[in-house]
């Protein structure tokens, strides 16, 4: 049995090329992508040094010392495929990605339309490098697995003919199969190319190797079962307003989208979706500015003006533009299924209702008045605690970090109130000189009297105090490193606070109150 | 403990002292007797109940606090616990891990830092939708701005403490002083506290009572 007659591209270097596009970075030096510290991908080039895929980052490094690492990120991997796709659809229909770098369709149609199989598979190799993606090769043969195998040993077209996968994949190595174990395993048995593998019976293979060697050897054998599964090309669910002449104030902007917004909504519902995650793009005449929005739930037509309206309005990551506005871009990142968020019966209880107080206060306020708070790792109280805008997600990494064990942190009960910025304080001796400390850790004396405000009429007596409790931040990076004292210090009525010296001054980082 | 508090002052003392004797059990009998039928109590944590006038947080009302935000953090533990949102309005000092060690549930707390001078219409807009709402006012709100509120705050049957001075509160909780325990000199480290607190019922004088913390 022939598997169906595929016509499939390999782009070589695939996550290098996204990621130097990501970079906005050259792909002709010697770059190398990693994952978990092993080489995922190379440029050409350092190919030529010697790096090789699966090889540790440090000798890779070794081998070239000019390469350049990027990190592999799947995402970005996807993501800038996703135009390349769309650009071959537009000369040739029904195109399957098969993953990041490959795409595979069927090579019936295009080889009667362009007149030739040959003819069809230098266009595609054209019309890749039109999309910027040089030295791709393609393959065509009976079935995904040998166009494939064709596809990387193509120079950059190799057709298998009719019929002839079989004999086309005989003198392959049995790495082909893209199974390290059952490769290792096949060598070991003394089965070093498809053919060998393919003579073997096919009952004795399924018994011996389990369903994925009983459909390995069904590939060895050059009868690829798999179909090419076409995509459908998917629809553009976006808003977009232009505005002429540019407007400079918020609300005519937040006015103008607000049409819009509520017909993205309602063809989201007709699709029975709803958006959970919506990317705003604001041009001006001389600039872009864009970002991400979070919500809790899912956004209605006069939440995204919403959304608008603070990034218009800009905050404290300063995304504010500042010329007038020409052109608003809404568009759906994550889209779910409506079913999901339906309200119940009676409401989803006052959660709602709590989440819709607190997007009022936002709209009053703005994005980041509304905060949550969540429990953060380091030694200074102020980065133990970071605050979350309501409705955005905290990231993960926060409550990993406050997992971990921080040596020096504070003994409970934690202070009640701690100052977002340190506020200098005086402390001093019984002479009224200024306590100090030197490089071992030992006072000048011990503290007796101390000053919040800084001056020496408003004196407290210490009643108790402990202390220097030394933490040693960064000590390995000499830029950022910081050596700190911290103090715990009883007045007189009771008052009890949390000073730190450092670097020669003292300041009040918390009060127990 | 009413019976070890009279026997306190002995009775036949001066005439003063006995019609202050009688004012005072008027109060308490006041505070015991709920004069409105609409306020409800709220679950509150053991260790503020006893400060509290009716031993528990009632909702509708103001307390104001002043002195400490510990004590603020443990009033507001016992109806996080019970699993009512909290907000707190123009603390930017709120220390999140003080609170979590109170009992304050952070899944269930929603902070406004630096609300500026909108912060009479954002702690309106949290008491429509939380139970507690804790703000320290920039100054003190007038009469009429204040009655404005209470009367939101009976409606939707939610609770405010104050960091300040509030009109017409519920009652006023002020620390006297404070004792630490476990800090010595320059050695040892604050391990916890006893602290005196004067409660001021609406109506009565105000008493001296011990709380640990």
């Amino acid at each position: 049995m022939n598997g169906v007659r595929t016509m499939l591209a390999w782009c070589p270097d695939w996550p290098v090329l996204a990621a130097c596009r990501e970079h906005d970075m050259d792909p002709e030096v010697a770059v190398a992508v990693v994952d978990k510290q092993r080489v995922t991908a190379c440029s050409p080039l350092a190919r030529v040094e010697g790096v090789r895929r699966g090889m540790r980052v440090r000798e890779a490094q070794a081998r070239c010392t000019g390469l350049v690492v990027l990190p592999y990120e799947p995402s970005v991997d996807s993501r800038l495929f996703e135009p390349v796709v769309a650009g071959v659809e537009a000369s040739m229909a029904g195109v399957q990605p098969v993953r990041p770098g490959v795409l595979a369709m069927r090579a019936r149609g295009p080889a009667r339309y362009y007149g030739g199989e040959l003819a069809a598979a230098r266009l595609l190799v054209g019309r890749l490098a039109e999309l910027g993606v040089d030295g791709a090769r393609v393959g065509i043969a009976d079935g995904p697995f040998a166009a494939e195998q064709a596809a990387r040993r193509a120079e950059p077209v190799l057709i298998v003919p009719e019929g002839g996968s079989a004999r086309f994949l005989a003198p392959l190595p049995v790495e082909a199969l893209g199974d390290g174990d059952l490769a290792a395993l096949l060598r070991k048995l003394g089965v070093t190319d498809l053919a060998g593998f393919a003579s073997l019976s096919p009952d004795a293979v399924r018994d011996r190797f389990g369903a994925a060697g009983a459909m390995a050897h069904v590939l060895a054998a050059g009868a690829d079962p798999r179909g090419v599964a076409a995509r459908t090309p998917p629809r553009e669910v976006v808003a977009q307003v232009d505005f002429e002449p540019a407007l400079d104030r918020v609300d005519q902007v937040a006015f103008g989208i607000r049409a819009a917004a509520d017909a993205l909504v309602d063809e989201l519902f007709e699709h029975h979706l709803a958006c959970t995650e919506l990317r705003v793009i604001a041009h001006s005449a001389d600039e872009t500015v864009e970002r991400t929005w979070l919500h809790p739930r899912w956004f209605s037509g006069a939440d995204m003006v919403d959304r608008v309206r603070w990034q218009l309005q800009g905050d404290s990551t300063g995304s504010g533009l500042k010329s007038g506005v020409t052109r608003i871009r809404l568009e759906p990142e994550v889209v779910d299924a409506i079913g999901h968020h339906e309200a119940g019966l009676w409401g989803n209880g006052p959660d709602e209702g709590v989440h819709h107080g607190l997007s009022r206060v936002q709209g009053m306020l703005g994005h980041e008045a509304v905060v949550t708070p969540v429990l953060g790792g380091g030694r200074r109280l102020a980065e133990r605690q970071v605050f979350v805008p309501w409705g955005d997600r905290a990231s993960t990494e926060l409550s990993d970090r406050h997992a971990r064990p921080w040596p020096g942190s504070l003994p409970e009960p934690p202070p009640a109130t701690v100052f977002p910025e340190p506020r200098a304080v005086v402390v001093v001796a019984e002479d009224g000189t200024v306590v100090t400390i030197d490089e071992r850790g030992t006072l000048s004396a011990p503290p007796a009297a101390f000053s919040i405000t800084g001056r020496r009429q408003d004196a407290r007596r210490v009643t108790g105090w402990a202390g220097p409790w030394p933490a040693a931040e960064r000590w390995w990076d000499a830029a950022a490193a910081r050596l700190a004292y911290r103090f715990q210090l009883v007045d007189a009525s009771g008052d009890a606070w949390l000073l730190v010296l450092a670097d020669g001054a003292w300041v009040a980082e918390a009060r127990y109150d | 403990m009413p019976a070890a508090a009279l026997s306190a002052h002995p009775r036949g003392g001066s005439a003063a002292e006995r019609v202050d004797e009688v004012r005072e059990l008027q109060a308490r009998i006041r505070a015991m007797q709920s004069t409105k039928l609409d306020t409800r109590a709220l679950e509150t944590s053991p260790t503020v109940a006893g400060l509290l006038p009716g031993g528990s947080l009632k909702t509708g009302v103001a307390y104001t606090i002043h002195g400490s935000t510990s004590l603020a953090m443990a009033l507001m533990a016992g109806p996080s616990q019970a699993g009512s949102w909290c907000g707190v309005v123009g603390v930017p000092t709120f220390g999140a891990e003080a609170a979590r060690a109170s009992g304050i549930d952070l899944e269930r707390i929603a902070l406004v830092p630096y609300p500026g001078d909108q912060w009479m219409p954002v702690t309106a807009a949290l008491a429509d939708v939380l139970t507690v709402v804790l703000v320290r006012p920039p100054l003190p709100p007038s009469d009429a701005v204040a009655s404005r509120l209470m009367a939101r705050l009976r409606e939707r049957g939610s609770t405010l403490i104050v960091l300040g001075d509030w009109p017409g509160s519920e009652a006023r909780l002020e620390v006297r002083r404070t004792e630490w325990s476990g800090l010595g000199t320059g050695h040892g480290h604050l391990r916890g506290r006893e602290m005196t607190v004067a409660v001021a019922a609406k109506a009565g004088p105000s008493r001296d009572r011990r709380v640990s913390l």
